[in-house]
């Protein structure tokens, strides 16, 4: 199962697991996702070692999604 | 890190920004350097003529030495103060679960290192970073620029508030280094002494590594 998971202050919450073969739990995913997008949080997946991904729209295929919220200079 | 994929969306908010490159860290690197002569070469020259005019103003000129020192040590401890994790909270809870993402988005070696010095060494394009809560350090041929930076929520766990700056250091380098505020560029040395000593081994990993890469 794939999982999408938000960084916050528990840690991380896990906000949706999805099967790319079951259309119900993808579609419950990606509203999870966009509803995290427009609370301001970017989503990132992991493309290799030392190697990440900014992404718009839920990736199906991908292992695992992380959100994340902005960062700026301190 | 290859060419980025994705620009770090968080450059719009520094639009203004020239983007940080290798030359635009040469140039920010010369800069500091040059600055940090200004400061010390007048108190030098003082001491030394305070000294010639009349050798019994030396403890002036030792003043003036200690000015010419001091003034460096000061910008360092200033660069060297991002490196500084905030207090732990007292609930470990979200730290442990946030300590087990992080770990998954790094390799044994890396993990086993954040374990010790609480950083995380990452290659870059640039040069070595050291990566910690509340900025990071880059580990270039010659020196270190220290980075101000940080996630914007301040009740975040520790490795959480690393692993957000990891992801954005991985997705767009230049851009991370764009986006932080820069604090300090100078000798490895004089950031290193000013850093808490369990951090130390973290740029000592990325001064070594740094040394490979370019061999």
């Amino acid at each position: 199962m794939a999982r999408l998971i938000r960084m916050d202050r528990t840690g991380h919450t896990e906000l949706a697991t999805w099967d790319a073969a079951d259309p119900a739990s993808v579609e419950a995913a990606v509203e999870a996702f966009r509803k995290e997008l427009d609370r301001g949080y970017f989503g990132m997946v992991t493309t290799g070692p030392g190697h990440a991904e900014q992404v718009t729209e839920l990736p199906v295929d991908a292992d695992t999604v992380i959100l994340r919220l902005p960062i700026s200079g301190g | 890190m290859a060419a980025e994929a994705s620009p770090l969306p968080e450059r719009a908010s520094v639009s203004w920004r020239r983007t940080v490159d290798e030359r635009a860290l040469r140039s920010y690197g010369r800069a500091w350097t040059a600055s940090t002569l200004a400061h010390v070469i007048p108190f030098v020259v003082t001491a030394v003529a305070l000294v010639v005019i009349e050798p019994w103003l030396a403890p002036m000129s030792a003043l003036a030495l200690v000015q010419a020192w001091v003034i460096p040590e000061l910008y360092a401890n200033r660069g060297a103060k991002v490196m500084r994790p905030r207090k732990q909270s007292n609930d470990e809870g979200p730290e442990r679960t946030a300590l087990g993402l992080l770990g998954d988005l790094l390799g044994h070696e890396q993990r086993d290192l954040y374990a010790r010095t609480g950083a995380v060494v990452e290659p870059g394009r640039l040069g070595t970073w050291v990566v910690g809560e509340q900025g990071a350090l880059l580990v270039t041929k010659r020196r270190v620029h220290t980075f101000c930076v940080r996630v914007s929520d301040p009740d975040l766990p520790g490795p959480d508030r690393v692993s957000h700056l990891v992801l954005a250091l991985r997705t767009d380098e230049l851009g991370f280094a764009t986006v932080a505020n820069r604090a300090f560029s100078g000798a490895r040395w004089r950031v290193r002494r000013r850093l808490p000593p369990r951090t130390r081994p973290a740029l000592d990993h990325a001064i070594g590594h740094e040394g490979e890469r370019r061999s």
